[in-house]
């Protein structure tokens, strides 16, 4: 009985919206008069047609690839310096941190001042050394963009993914790397050869929630980059909404959803296996 | 030997330390560049709060946003919080039909990407008419939080010791006596932390509002300053948007130095927010 609150919005706000956005995507659909009935399979013929949709698939995986290394490298360093109690440890960790509480459109748009040469500090310091005499233009070029996002992202959740690895340091046993010393190995080795496989857990929930994340990317460039130069960072969540509310075409935006629905089960669910693989090993 | 620790202490210092400056500076910076004189914003001698005064003038004007912020966070965090506990008490304390099937259900939120399901809101929400409301994207908000809240809710509710709410049944309280008077005081902790995300989720939430709101006066503050930026004649307002990330940042912030234990137990157990 008591469940029943949660159970009767799950069934409103969950199962409906997903047989909707099933039938949305086989029928015309536009933003304001409405459903004209079937046209299947039109919306999802239409995708594949569209000539930004496979440079948004591929610019999406490349910045998915780039920023899961980056951040789980960083992060992986960070956790190892941050792990053990010594002085000032804690203020590091809360250093580390702190970007992690703000929220990624916030983040986004402090990154667009920061990067801006109106009043982006970097330009000036720059200057000033003697390095540059003209502004960098940070999100100017498709490959600038990409980079200014990435270190955008790292900063702000770089501790989070510390946050996780370094629980999981700490709850390997000391005398693991007691014993590993006695025989004599060295603390590369005993990195590669204890705390990565003991890790594995935390490394692979930080890998799908990393994944996951990057692959649904939105906030970031539709604030930071919004899409350009020339469309060059469009990712595929950025397309459902510009089908939806630039286009007008909800049956096409639906299809699309649809579409990042399943690739995103079939995604999660190869990588539960493989986890799911490990842990029996 | 000692020289050798004394080698490992400075590098630690000087990598982590070198590092923390990285992440600090950006905070720093808009803090400092909100109040600085410059060029192309609202503040052009000396330092001062004109930015915040551009914002307070700013179409529906700041306290609106702020407003709608709020209120949209403290309607996320009631119906969180609302859901939640009866639900983590019912999937902790008790037997019903489709018990197992409704935890999966609520579980499988995870794997449907926040995006599919906004343009099959966008219409569900306009039949019933709660589009363009706040109400309405509070209800889109909550629907994302509850598989962590009703996660969190249910061990909460678990680690509780049965014979706590024993004595009280024998004492001739209902069920819900239980949960109101005995219980709601044992599971306090997982309700800070499930509370404490939901307003950080829906204080900072972007997509959302923009897929739902299209009235400015009923925008958040996150898509208020972001649209601030596109402000008429492509006159851009640098400091203004500086000093409303500032606004934005600070409960968050704050919220952060004092609920840190909660947070981290959020983050842990979170193993399974996604």
């Amino acid at each position: 009985m008591y469940a029943a609150p949660a159970g009767v919005f799950v069934l409103l706000l969950f199962v409906v919206p997903l047989l909707l956005v099933g039938q949305m995507s086989a029928s015309e659909w536009p933003l304001l008069q409405g459903s004209r009935g079937i046209n299947l399979p039109d919306n999802y013929a239409g995708i594949a047609d569209d000539r930004l949709f496979w440079p948004a698939v591929g610019f999406t995986l490349k910045y998915t690839v780039i920023v899961v290394v980056v951040l789980l490298v960083l992060a992986m360093g960070m956790a190892l310096l941050v792990q053990e109690r010594r002085r000032g440890v804690g203020f590091l960790r809360t250093a580390y941190f702190l970007p992690v509480s703000l929220g990624l459109a916030s983040a986004s748009l402090l990154f667009w001042g920061f990067y801006s040469p109106q009043i982006g500090p970097i330009d000036p310091i720059l200057e000033w050394l003697g390095i540059t005499d003209e502004p960098i233009r940070w999100i100017g070029t498709p490959n600038m963009a990409l980079f200014s996002s990435i270190v955008l992202v790292v900063w702000k959740f770089a501790g989070f993914f510390m946050l996780i690895l370094m629980v999981g340091l700490q709850s390997i046993p000391n005398e693991v790397y007691e014993a590993a010393r006695v025989d004599g190995a060295s603390k590369v080795q005993s990195f590669f050869r204890i705390t990565l496989p003991l890790l594995r857990p935390s490394i692979a929930l930080c890998l799908i929630i990393s994944i996951t994340g990057s692959l649904l990317a939105f906030d970031q460039f539709f604030i930071l980059t919004n899409g350009g130069p020339d469309n060059s960072t469009t990712t595929v969540v950025m397309m459902i909404y510009r089908e939806a509310f630039r286009r007008f075409d909800l049956g096409s935006a639906a299809a699309l959803s649809v579409v990042v629905l399943l690739v995103l089960l079939v995604i999660n669910i190869a990588q539960f296996r493989y986890l799911r693989r490990g842990a029996d090993d | 030997m000692r020289l050798q620790r004394a080698i490992g202490n400075t590098s630690f210092w000087v990598f982590g330390g070198g590092l923390a400056i990285m992440f600090l500076v950006p905070l720093i910076w808009t803090a400092v560049a909100s109040v600085s004189p410059h060029g192309a914003t609202a503040q052009q001698d000396g330092y001062g709060f004109n930015n915040y005064r551009t914002l307070t003038e700013y179409d529906a004007g700041l306290l609106t946003y702020l407003w709608n912020s709020a209120y949209v966070s403290i309607l996320t965090v009631v119906f969180t919080l609302g859901l939640s506990l009866l639900g983590g008490y019912a999937f902790a304390r008790f037997r019903f039909p489709g018990r197992d099937a409704l935890f999966l259900l609520i579980i499988a939120i995870l794997m449907v990407p926040y995006a599919t399901l906004l343009v099959p809101l966008w219409v569900l929400l306009g039949e019933l008419g709660l589009r363009n409301s706040l109400f309405g994207l509070a209800l889109v908000l909550t629907l994302y939080q509850l598989p962590f809240s009703m996660f969190m809710m249910r061990i909460s509710f678990e680690a509780v010791p049965r014979e706590i709410e024993e004595s009280a049944l024998v004492d001739g309280c209902g069920t819900f006596g239980v949960l109101r008077r005995v219980l709601v005081f044992a599971v306090w902790p997982g309700m800070i932390t499930v509370g404490l995300f939901a307003f950080l989720h829906a204080w900072n939430d972007f997509i959302a509002p923009l897929f739902m709101i299209n009235d400015s006066s009923r925008y958040p503050l996150s898509l208020a300053i972001a649209t601030l930026r596109q402000q008429t004649m492509g006159a851009v307002d640098f400091g203004a948007t500086q000093a409303g990330v500032v606004i934005m940042a600070l409960p968050c912030l704050l919220l952060f130095v004092l609920l840190q234990r909660h947070y981290v137990r959020g983050f842990m157990s979170g193993a399974l927010k996604g």
